[in-house]
């Protein structure tokens, strides 16, 4: 059953049908074979990029498709539902172009924004390094000015879309004052000296390359800056308050696959001469499941509309990251328990939506971070 | 190079599909309405043979016959990335046969510029396959049917298309020379997905009503009182019986193939 929304435009109907057509036809077909295999499903980002759902939120004039937060979030779940790794692809893409559409010069944008929107060039954000995760403002990928060039040295690491990706955004060392140290670099995956290393063996998410990036000597050119020198760290900030409610929504989509995938479960086995459904033990394990999936769709998208109403929406955005993400856990542990044997096996995807789940606690800030980051908006003066 | 794909909505080929017990006409109302899914290639040939082509005075447009309800998948069509559409829509039409069909629409044809109709091979509620041969008699002009293949070569007023006609045994090549109908199998392309920039275009995209009369269809040579084959009779098709559980112990297999061994498919 496709999840019932209020949408508030036709345009809105209208793609939310487009994607769940290309989520039914061109994603979930492939899901389960290729996380099996850890295959990139690169020609899935293609045919999303033609249809014009890689550069939702941003301007038309860029070839963007001018969506609200409240309705290019609801996108990112469904696709996430079929997928998480094409939704939270999505979802990083979207965020790796927000450094250029919204600090970009007009000219930087207009060079390179297009494409990216498009879908031609796919994208990448490196903030993580192997010594700074949640204390990301420690980074010591250095970046020394040489003439018209940057100079970097160091290493980022947990890159999604490491080795797949056209273009990357390094948060790179330009001084020694702290956060105000950091800036943003645009460089292309072909930039000399910049080299994906092998993928992490990762615990799920498998076709979701997470790489290292090594940066030995490689010249990036001014030009290719973001915003002004210093002001990386604010630019990094500021895309993953986006990109926070992005992974709301991906663990909403997850967590609302696990919830149909057990109830369709548990009307069908029988045990003790009755579907498992009619035992309250199971129902009541349901009416959790799904009452913690509305409030998590509820709580991502109120903050989208703070969003899209221009309020502040960091604290939000944290509270509606942690709730979701903390929500499809539960819900996919749940889910497996409902099917019971069978659900800790790889013939149903419940297991596969559990070792989903856990990653979305982690990404863009640990959990903890996000209680940090809700704390300080408390004792803000 | 002008071209027009004839698009039919037929009921959800999913849905559970009734005629109407009042005159035994296939039951529209009460099931969600989609594109011919043999239409969605001949579209998707249309839009191909247009791109080949080019030049700004290329066109593809969508002609509908069907009720109001039609026009989402007119929409849809025009999302795909067609230029135009004209629906033709009058109650008179209501229970058309397919020898009417195909009357109703050179008609409309008539009131249009083409150069090439294109079509699928059959609708998935009436499954008769016959419609693309008709239009191409009444048109006069070539007959080009079960395409798996289109080649357009040529220009300037003298075109010749080229088709691989699926056969039983393997394919027929067959050529003619424009204007001409075509008609469409799956094996053909692989329809497009519309865009989301497409679904947007299309609202703003020309969509044309026809009347019989606006089309100089005469209303006695239309509908189902006029219509040269009839309905007789019909029963619902019986409700499946339980099917055979087979419980895989270790001889699954073996049980499997004695099943379809009985039942004499193997
Ligand atoms: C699959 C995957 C994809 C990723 N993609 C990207 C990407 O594209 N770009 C990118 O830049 N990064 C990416 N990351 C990195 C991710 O953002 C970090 O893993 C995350 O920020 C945590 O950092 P860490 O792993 O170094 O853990 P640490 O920071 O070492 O944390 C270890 C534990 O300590 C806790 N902790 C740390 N500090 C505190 C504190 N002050 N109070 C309480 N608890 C604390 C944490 O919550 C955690 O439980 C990705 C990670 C994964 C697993």
């Amino acid at each position: 059953m496709p999840v019932e929304r209020a949408l508030p435009t036709e345009e809105a109907v209208a793609l939310l049908e487009l994607t769940r057509e290309l989520a039914a036809g061109e994603v979930a077909p492939h899901a389960a074979a290729m996380e099996e295999r850890g295959d990139f499903p690169r020609e899935v980002f293609c045919t999303l990029g033609e249809a014009g759902l890689l550069g939702l939120p941003y301007a038309e004039e860029y070839g963007g498709g001018v969506q609200p937060y409240e309705v290019y979030l609801q996108v990112l779940e469904e696709l996430a539902a079929a997928w998480l790794a094409v939704g939270l692809g999505v979802s990083v893409h979207t965020l790796a172009c927000f450094p250029l559409a919204a600090y970009g010069s007009a000219q930087q944008r207009t060079r390179w924004l297009p494409e990216m929107l498009a879908g031609n060039l796919l994208g990448a954000y490196c903030l993580s390094e192997a010594g700074s995760g949640s204390d990301a403002a420690a980074l010591r990928t250095r970046a020394v000015r040489q003439g018209e060039d940057y100079v970097v040295n160091g290493s980022k690491a947990w890159v999604t879309h490491g080795g797949e990706a056209d273009f990357y955004n390094l948060m790179v060392r330009t001084s020694e004052d702290g956060p105000r140290g950091i800036s943003t670099l645009l460089a292309p995956a072909d930039t000399p000296g910049l080299t994906p290393q092998p993928p992490e063996r990762k615990m799920g998410m498998r076709s979701s390359p997470t790489a290292s990036i090594a940066l030995d000597d490689a010249r990036v050119p001014v030009g290719r800056r973001l915003g002004e020198e210093g002001q990386g760290f604010s630019i990094a900030l500021a895309a993953l308050d986006g990109g926070r409610l992005g992974i709301a929504a991906c663990a909403v989509g997850v967590a609302q696959a696990a919830l149909d995938a057990a109830s369709a479960y548990a009307r069908e086995r029988r045990q003790f001469g009755h579907a498992i459904v009619e035992y309250q033990g199971i129902s009541f394990l349901l009416a959790d499941m799904a009452t913690g999936i509305e409030a998590a769709r509820a709580l991502y998208l109120a903050a989208a509309r703070r969003r899209d109403a221009g309020l502040e929406y960091a604290p939000q955005a944290a509270m509606a990251k942690l709730f979701a993400t903390d929500t499809a856990m539960r819900v996919t542990t749940d889910a497996v328990q409902v099917f019971g044997g069978y659900g800790y096996t790889r013939d149903y995807p419940v297991e596969r939506y559990m070792r989903e789940a856990k990653v979305l606690q982690i990404v863009e800030g640990t959990n903890q971070v996000q209680r940090l980051v809700i704390g300080r908006s408390l004792t803000k003066p | 190079m002008k071209i027009v794909v004839c698009v039919k909505q037929v009921p959800d080929t999913w849905a559970e599909k009734r005629l109407a017990p009042a005159d035994s006409t296939v039951d529209r109302e009460s099931v969600d309405g989609v594109i011919n899914e043999l239409d969605e290639y001949a579209i998707e040939e249309a839009l191909r043979i247009k791109e080949s082509a080019g030049g700004a005075d290329s066109t593809v447009t969508v002609l509908t016959m069907g009720p109001e309800k039609a026009t989402e998948s007119i929409r849809k069509a025009l999302s795909m990335g067609a230029d135009a559409a004209v629906h033709l829509l009058d109650d008179a039409l209501h229970g058309s046969d397919a020898l009417q069909t195909s009357y109703a629409l050179a008609q409309a044809l008539g009131t249009l510029e083409w150069d090439l109709v294109v079509l699928g091979s059959e609708s998935t509620d009436a499954r008769m396959s016959v419609l693309p041969a008709m239009l191409a008699e009444r048109l006069g002009v070539s007959q080009l049917t079960f395409a798996r293949k289109v080649e357009v070569a040529g220009s300037n007023g003298s075109t010749t298309v080229r088709i691989e006609r699926l056969t039983e045994a393997g394919y027929d090549v067959i050529e003619g020379s424009t204007p001409a109908v075509i008609s469409v199998v799956e094996k053909i392309n692989e329809p497009r997905y519309p865009s989301f920039k497409g679904i947007m275009a299309a609202k703003k995209k020309p969509l044309t009503t026809l009347t019989i009369a606006d089309a100089g269809i005469e209303s006695g040579g239309v509908g189902l009182a006029a219509a040269s084959t009839a309905v007789t009779g019909f029963t619902e098709a019986p409700p499946r019986s339980a099917g055979t559980i087979v419980n895989d112990e270790g001889e699954g297999g073996r049980k499997l193939a004695e099943f379809l061994a009985a039942k004499k498919f193997v």
